[in-house]
């Protein structure tokens, strides 16, 4: 697919799930009354509230969809593994781990005080994931990295049960924390990942023709002249880094990062440059789709993006299955 | 990785076997004869050695898991002895220590080894068959499946005791079916087995998130429990239950997965040597869920032990995939889970599954670190 296709469609899908999340909600405001909050002059306090609030909401929805989706076309395509995405690297658990500890010792209980602690934590158990790959006798190789990860995870999984058996009240905070939300954040906590967000993006979009060697296996990159230990390291940096801000935006909402690169890799075609650009736009729409839906359906309350995210992509990657071959 | 070793050990068959064939052409000649003669005797002591080795393995795990269920069946809050253990057995009561031998720690230390020989076999049978050292039943959603199922009932509806078991059961097998019927004919072989069990599993732990999210907290906290796999309330109409299933599915699937070698080769080539290779795989699912769904059933999904025994079982084996190592492996780790969390924090006990991953996942990762290095050295 020519890649002016990509982004023309990319940019009018991305443009179309923004205007609905910015139309559709729990309460019902008339869509001029939101176009005139957007230029500046709110009919009332109340409506300029809304507005605000589904800004917010979008904003953060575009961000943590285009992050996760990337780092998961990037995990996949290091790992080599059609089913690593952050989850199963360990990431989330790393940041369900600091952010259990945050509300156990310090009672977080706000969005702003988690930011802190799923960013330490992703970024924390991304180097341990790493270092443990390095150590490995056969560095890097996308088995240990993938098992290291399911390693790491299985800790941090175990030690956060352990915290939540015995602690009702961290178990009431965090059970709105792991199913993964946009909502009710200020878009500002934004701007606090952004340096992570900048180089995530950096090193994860330049990733591209290094995932298209490293398909062929390592040997084969490297006599094609990568210097596929470097590279490797880099793109995985990048891809950590992205991972570490969207769960500290959004929550755990790995399923993006799973299901998106498939989605997109069945259109696109299988050149990693394309898929990275395809899911610049399609994880975003995926992300806020679902939020907007997930304030619909169980109205007047709403359902987490995350969960919708699930619901609504699983779905989509069946169907996809079923009319391919992956390898 | 465990591929590669794969790949070595059959370089160092491949490298003899056209030795041997030039050996029997030549065979007229005596040179030529001694050579053959000298090829198969090799080979022979190169199997040989592979087997004693496996021999050994398998007694040392073994061993290991005697030891740990001896510990946690005798040496709890209140020490049994040996003889007195074998007495109570028997029939005699002692004051004091029949009533937690027979109704506490000897039960746990019963299902923990069921338990986690069944979650372990079926897990390593599972990976081994899609050929993903990630893709355990856990992963792949059957696990989610009864708890999706048993959370819905114990929450929402308020079911207690064997229903809830039965809903359980009934879930892992939904899923399986599920699973199997969306990824069609040969979905095993080409990995969409795969994808489509993580898109059930992402959205059936949806789900459960879900449910937690709208459950009173108390419920939510009993819910968490079960989530994670508890050995609290076993009975021994349950253990008799399990113990017969992991006794008659076990054999089978070690048997079973013999074959899975030959798959490796690509499936028309697995029918020309006799093996059907989607009835295989069938047979193997359906072992799978049984054995996942039962355990399941009793203890909840006790996390980890199907995810991380086959790996560590694998390491192990060099390479291999070994049904009986797994699933020592995975009792072992089960065991030893159990003992920690009912003694570690003596104000709390906690339920097995929040203490596996902690018991299983520092031997994979000392295993990443240090397995290969030996091979790699020889």
């Amino acid at each position: 697919m020519p890649v002016v296709v990509i982004v023309l469609g990319g940019t009018l899908a991305v443009g179309v799930a923004a205007a609905l999340s910015l139309l559709i909600g729990t309460q019902s405001v008339a869509p001029s009354d939101i176009v005139a909050a957007l230029f500046g002059n709110p009919v009332n306090e109340q409506v300029s509230g809304i507005v605000d609030s589904r800004i917010d909401r979008t904003l953060i929805g575009l961000v943590v969809g285009a992050a996760v989706g990337i780092c998961g076309v990037v995990l996949q395509g290091l790992t080599r593994n059609p089913l690593a995405e952050p989850g199963i690297l360990g990431i989330n658990s790393g940041a369900a781990l600091a952010v259990v500890i945050g509300i156990k010792l310090f009672a977080l209980s706000s969005v702003g005080g988690y930011v802190w602690f799923a960013l330490i934590g992703a970024v924390v158990t991304a180097i341990v994931v790493q270092l443990l790959a390095l150590l490995a006798p056969v560095r890097a190789q996308p088995v240990t990295m993938a098992l290291a990860g399911a390693a790491v995870m299985a800790t941090s999984t175990s030690i956060v049960g352990a915290i939540l058996v015995s602690d009702q009240g961290a178990l009431d905070v965090f059970r709105f924390w792991q199913v993964g939300s946009v909502a009710g954040r200020d878009a500002g906590i934004i701007l606090d990942v952004a340096p992570f967000l900048v180089i995530g993006f950096a090193l994860s979009l330049a990733s591209g023709s290094l995932l298209d060697t490293v398909a062929l296996g390592d040997d084969l990159a490297r006599g094609l002249g990568q210097r596929v230990l470097v590279h490797r390291l880099l793109a995985a940096t990048g891809a950590i880094l992205l991972a570490a801000a969207a769960t500290a935006l959004a929550g755990p909402i790995a399923f993006v990062g799973l299901v998106v690169p498939h989605v997109v890799r069945a259109v696109v075609g299988p050149d990693h440059r394309r898929i990275l650009l395809g899911t610049l736009f399609a994880g975003p729409v995926l992300v806020v789709v679902a939020d907007t839906i997930g304030r619909i359906v169980a109205a007047p309350s709403e359902v987490q993006a995350g969960i919708v995210c699930a619901v609504v992509g699983a779905p989509f990657l069946v169907g996809l299955v079923r009319r391919m071959n992956v390898a | 990785m465990s591929q590669g070793q794969q790949a070595v050990e059959r370089r160092e068959h491949a490298v003899s076997a056209p030795a041997y064939a030039a050996g029997s052409l030549l065979s007229t000649g005596g040179s030529g004869n001694a050579t053959a003669l000298d090829t198969v005797a090799t080979l022979r002591a190169v199997r040989r050695g592979v087997r004693r080795r496996q021999l050994l393995l398998l007694l040392g795990l073994g061993a290991l898991v005697v030891a740990l269920f001896l510990a946690r069946a005798l040496l709890g809050d209140y020490r049994v002895s040996f003889v007195d253990g074998i007495r109570m057995i028997s029939g005699t009561t002692i004051p004091g220590a029949s009533f937690i031998f027979m109704e506490s720690t000897l039960p746990r230390a019963c299902m923990a080894v069921l338990a986690g020989a069944a979650f372990a076999s079926a897990g390593a049978a599972f990976q081994s068959m899609l050929r993903n050292p990630l893709a355990s039943p856990d992963v792949l959603g059957v696990n989610l499946g009864a708890s999706a199922a048993a959370v819905f009932a114990v929450v929402l509806l308020g079911w207690t005791g064997m229903p809830v078991a039965l809903v359980a059961f009934a879930g892992a097998v939904a899923v399986a079916v599920t699973i199997h019927s969306f990824a069609g004919r040969g979905g095993a072989a080409t990995g969409r087995m795969i994808l489509v069990g993580v898109g059930l599993a992402a959205v059936l732990s949806s789900v459960v998130h879900w449910v937690l999210l709208r459950a009173d907290i108390h419920r939510a906290q009993d819910a968490l429990v079960w989530l994670t796999g508890s050995l609290g309330s076993v009975s021994w109409g349950e253990i008799a239950r399990l113990g017969v299933i992991v006794l008659v599915g076990l054999p089978l699937l070690t048997v079973v997965t013999r074959q899975l070698g030959v798959l490796g080769l690509g499936d028309d080539l697995a029918a020309g040597l006799g093996v059907r290779a989607h009835r295989l795989r069938i047979m193997i699912t359906a072992l799978v869920v049984l054995l996942t769904a039962s355990a399941t059933a009793v203890c909840g999904p006790i996390a980890f032990v199907g995810f991380l025994s086959g790996p560590i079982a694998r390491r192990l084996t060099k390479g291999r995939t070994s049904i009986p190592a797994a699933a020592l492996v995975g009792a072992a780790m089960v065991l030893a889970a159990d003992y920690i969390s009912a003694y570690a924090d003596p104000g709390t006990a906690y339920p097995v599954g929040v203490v596996t991953g902690l018991a299983g996942a520092p031997v994979l990762v000392w295993l990443l670190i240090a397995g290969r290095r030996t091979i790699q050295e020889k």
